[in-house]
């Protein structure tokens, strides 16, 4: 399992890392960001990429 | 940022030798955007906007506060500027940018700003006092959120910009008619269709000639007119160094006769391609996701060529095509985009009310080239889809 954290302090809900995880990020009905706070193992790659893209750099994976 | 991808992402596609990543900046890779916002707006130090180490990379070497000076390709060996030699099996070209400045005969006086390092931006926010009197060059996106920035830590903004309206290039001339009035709202002062003639002041600017003839006053000058690739230091080498690198698909590196460097590679805001998305014709894009995405794609050619891999060379024909993206924030306006919205000739709003939330299309014929909106990240995201 990993696990992943998101400052929502700094998330400006862009959204970008809904096209990296779709199945951890969405943006809900109100354009703001959703996330699964708990992956299977098989998903580090897709978050990983996630983390990447994200402009406000506030996605971790927390080891 | 490129650099620190390109490692990262070299270790996931099975590289485990040596790699060293050289950098003229004196800190560890960080997240440029907030340069023009939050670090302006506040002390906010190098360890809010670094990247995360990564365990992957904990062995690359980093040589940091050192300039890359000379390249030889012949030799495939580096100098830098220790005058250290260092040998390459594969070289990654990830320079970028370095800001345009002023033509003007008293460029020495102090007060003059640039924006592109954490240092630029820590030297700036100390001149950004309440009841300064900021002029700013050049209305693109870097000059109007320093406005921005500026407007609401109560500095007075004027912003001296070459086109009709600020960022009208890529934006069309409803959005960024739109965007002005914002500005405007908040109190900033347009000059359009203006260039500075000359600076005044005999040890700091105290003011602006502008080509109309007037002065306005200055105690913090701001020149956002954009910017130089640093491929200087690649000559002698027959590169296509013509506005950038320029590199193939596989993000190699191409020489003037059109032959490629097999093992030299560039990636960021430095390299020049082609992306089939919208035509053939080779273009350096400024965008922040495009460090990574070329980054990522320079290593999975590295990795198969250096680990002799059964894919290679079947990789270098694989397609590459990024979405180019890009965001900027604007007090509460957020604009978000997808695709290369300066190649449009026709800009339509398709959502929205121009005076609150919107979204627009940007055409160059009939091919959808980009999408902006301000807000409405739902309906702008749909979009991107469309690009792949």
């Amino acid at each position: 399992m990993i696990k992943i954290e998101v400052d929502m302090t700094k998330c400006q809900h862009y959204g970008q890392c809904v096209f990296e995880a779709p199945n951890i990020f969405r943006l809900n009905s109100d354009d703001k960001l959703e996330y699964t706070a708990e992956a299977d193992d098989s998903e580090r790659a897709n978050v990983e990429a996630a983390v990447d893209v994200c402009p406000m750099q506030a996605i971790r994976i927390v080891e | 940022m490129g650099g620190l991808r390109c490692a990262e992402a070299l270790r996931r596609f099975g590289y485990s030798g040596p790699i060293t990543v050289i950098g003229d900046e004196p800190w560890a890779p960080y997240n440029r955007p907030p340069l023009s916002k939050e670090v302006l707006a506040a002390e906010v130090s190098h360890s809010a906007v670094a990247f995360e180490k990564r365990s992957s990379v904990a062995d690359v070497n980093w040589v940091l506060g050192t300039k890359a000076t000379s390249l030889d390709t012949e030799q495939n060996t580096i100098t830098d500027s220790d005058g250290q030699v260092h040998q390459y099996s594969a070289l990654v070209i990830a320079t970028g940018l370095r800001p345009k400045r002023l033509a003007v005969h008293n460029y020495d006086l102090a007060n003059r700003f640039a924006l592109r390092t954490l240092d630029d931006a820590i030297a700036l926010r100390e001149q950004l006092q309440p009841g300064k009197n900021v002029v700013i060059v050049g209305g693109g996106f870097i000059g109007c959120e320093v406005a921005a920035t500026a407007t609401k830590l109560g500095c007075n903004v004027t912003v001296i910009h070459n086109a009709s309206a600020p960022m009208l290039k890529p934006l069309g001339t409803e959005l960024a008619n739109q965007m002005q009035l914002r500005h405007e709202a908040m109190g900033v002062r347009f000059l359009l269709k203006r260039s500075v003639e000359d600076l005044v002041g005999t040890s700091h600017v105290t003011a602006v000639k502008i080509d109309d003839g007037s002065t306005i006053e200055c105690d913090v000058l701001v020149e956002a007119i954009g910017s130089h690739p640093n491929v200087e230091w690649l000559s002698n080498n027959k590169i296509d160094r013509n506005d950038g690198v320029l590199v193939d698909s596989a993000m190699r590196v191409t020489r003037k006769d059109d032959s490629r460097i097999t093992n030299v590679f560039a990636i960021g805001d430095v390299a020049r391609f082609v992306n089939p998305i919208f035509d053939f014709e080779p273009r350096r894009v400024e965008h922040w996701n495009m460090p990574t995405e070329t980054a990522k794609r320079a290593a999975s050619v590295i990795a198969a060529m250096l680990n002799h891999g059964d894919n290679y060379p079947g990789i270098l024909d694989e397609d590459f095509r990024p979405v180019p993206s890009f965001w900027s924030d604007q007090y509460d306006n957020h604009l978000l985009a997808f695709g290369l919205l300066g190649l449009a000739d026709r800009v339509s709003m398709v959502a929205g009310e121009i005076s609150g939330e919107c979204v627009f299309e940007y055409h160059r014929g009939n091919q959808l080239v980009g999408v902006c909106g301000i807000g409405m990240r739902s309906v702008v995201q749909g979009y991107r889809s469309k690009f792949i």
